[in-house]
């Protein structure tokens, strides 16, 4: 049995920025085989459709997970609503998620927005071998920049309005990072994942990105969160939830 | 512990909860669950004459308790369903039901003939799809349209054929009764009533393919009635879907007249639901001292 659903209890409850929810999840079954990258799809209580949420920590002598997630729609207010101490129904650990190498590797990790969390165990595998460089609107939305820090990454933050360190977009310093680097590891916005593959692949640098769509079951048997791959020259459907959320950047058709 | 097995067509499961086809794939992602062989069957992913790569994303929306899906039949093709995934299916102790469907009856006449040649136990026809040689509308909204592809699958088949119905229809029995003057060993409905969202933000539908399949909770009422309906109108037997999510569900189903059950979106809002179903179902047949489930089929008593 690779998959366990349950009812578990959220041991610790934060608020990292606006909206941005920092939750605990005391579940030793799934945190055992949970890999980097992977997430879980949580249900709202009142809901028909299960929320999928990266992984951002993953500690097996604890048995727990840690999720930060944006409350931006009604599914994840209800999910911000659930007391500390409460239950919250997991489904997991899903997903392929991202294919780490020799901690010794120099790796360039990229993330934008709402897409740093899931990339917090990559730099926790790479420690000082890491440089990463997380994306965001603003300063008030800058999150898990200490964390990263603490790995002993190299940590870079963008901002769109220079309101806090660099001023400008993550490509920027992704292009003075490249060299030497065995690979880059990323997730964020479409647009931002689009442009960091572009850079990675004309520096010859393999790429994993991390990708989102609506999705139902999770497991790869709905089949509703196609994306659109190619694999061996052919052009299909690859699933999001199965065949990703992590894909190498080339399989990917943007 | 009640007796929960029950006989359709001819064809014994062991209980009367069967995944619905679409949601369960070919149940290899849920055997990393429970073992199949708890479920009374498993009614596979809609299979085609040959390969289809299905709809463009977003497929899938939420609505009030429920949700749309628009997948467009996504499937490897017949053949490949033979080869790959039905001898695994055939060895997991539980009634596989495969689900065919076609842009043209003689497609689905054709899918169905290779299925006969399996050990396959139960052939379910999809009629809610598009008929290419009829404008598009699907066979099941019209009487002669289901008549037909019934007609021709029937000849192409000895195995137990069932004929999923559509809801999206004005008089839901006289297409059951259609179907039977052709030959359906059984009928099952519903199948996923159209429905339609929109982002009022960007003015565009939910769904890249504007309209959907709605299923889950809300659409339940429906789903008993048209049952209910069903049953009153033919003497085949008729296996209930719609919104289907408790054992409570599943036992007012069949007193509407279901002789089994299909659990569709419920799986998606939990993996276990038909696990769960089949124990409350359980607890509400040993509470009430029902020693059978066979016994509260159409027990309904109108007013």
């Amino acid at each position: 049995m690779k998959y366990t659903q349950g009812k578990y209890i959220l041991l610790k409850k934060q608020t990292l920025a606006k909206q941005i929810y920092d939750f605990t999840i005391l579940c030793p079954d799934i945190a055992q085989v949970a890999c980097e990258g992977q997430f879980i799809h949580v249900l709202p209580q009142g809901f028909s459709l299960r929320r999928p949420i990266s992984i951002c920590e993953i500690n097996k002598e604890q048995g727990t997970l840690r999720i930060v997630f944006d409350a931006k729609g009604d599914g994840t207010k209800a999910l911000a609503d659930i007391p500390q101490g409460g239950a919250i129904d997991v489904v997991g650990p899903l997903g392929h998620g991202f294919t780490l190498s020799e901690k010794e590797n120099k790796v360039v990790i990229v993330g934008g927005g709402i897409g740093v969390p899931p990339l917090l165990p990559l730099a926790q595998h790479y420690g000082e071998n890491a440089t990463v460089i997380l994306g965001f609107r603003s300063a008030d939305a800058v999150i898990l920049k200490k964390d990263f820090e603490a790995t002993g990454a190299k940590v870079i933050v963008c901002t769109d309005d220079g309101s806090a360190d660099v001023h400008g977009l993550v490509t920027g310093p992704l292009s003075d990072e490249l060299s030497g680097a065995s690979a880059v590891l990323s997730c964020g916005p479409i647009p931002m994942l689009k442009a960091i593959a572009k850079l990675s692949e004309e520096n010859g640098v393999p790429c994993q990105v991390s990708l989102e769509e609506r999705m139902g079951c999770g497991v790869g048997a709905c089949l509703v969160c196609a994306c659109k791959v190619q694999k061996e020259g052919q052009e299909k459907f690859g699933h999001v939830c199965k065949d990703g959320p992590v894909f190498d950047s080339k399989e990917v058709i943007w | 512990m009640a007796d929960l097995s029950v006989k359709v067509a001819g064809v014994d499961f062991k209980n009367p909860v069967i995944p619905a086809s679409g949601v369960f794939g070919y149940g290899r992602e849920y055997e990393e669950f429970y073992p199949l062989s708890k479920l009374g069957g498993i009614a596979t992913k809609g299979t085609t004459g040959q390969l289809r790569t299905g709809n463009l994303s977003p497929r899938i929306a939420e609505t009030p308790m429920g949700m749309l899906n628009s997948v467009g039949l996504q499937n490897p093709g017949i053949d490949k369903f033979i080869e790959t995934e039905l001898p695994n299916l055939m060895t997991k102790d539980t009634v596989i039901i495969a689900n065919i469907a076609g842009s043209t009856p003689e497609e689905c006449a054709e899918v169905a003939a290779k299925l006969d040649n399996t050990d396959v136990h139960m052939i379910e026809l999809n009629i809610s799809c598009p008929n290419v040689k009829q404008g598009g509308a699907a066979f099941g909204v019209s009487c002669e349209g289901a008549s037909a592809v019934t007609s021709l699958v029937r000849k192409s088949t000895k195995k137990p054929l069932i004929v999923k119905l559509s809801p999206n229809v004005t008089d839901i029995a006289s297409i059951a009764k259609a179907v039977e003057a052709e030959g359906a060993d059984a009928v099952s409905l519903i199948n996923t009533l159209l429905g339609m969202r929109i982002d009022i933000k960007t003015r565009r539908p939910v769904l890249r393919n504007n309209c959907g399949g709605m299923s889950g909770p809300a659409i339940f009422p429906v789903a008993v009635r048209m049952v209910w309906q069903v049953a009153n109108a033919v003497n085949i037997p008729v296996i209930g879907m719609g919104g289907i999510s408790s054992g409570r569900d599943a036992i007012e189903m069949m007193m509407a007249g279901a002789s089994a059950v299909q659990v569709g979106a419920a799986i998606i809002t939990n993996p276990f639901a038909p696990i769960n179903i089949i124990d409350e179902m359980n607890e509400f047949l040993d509470e009430n001292k029902i020693k059978s489930v066979s016994e509260i089929i159409g027990t309904v008593q109108p007013w």
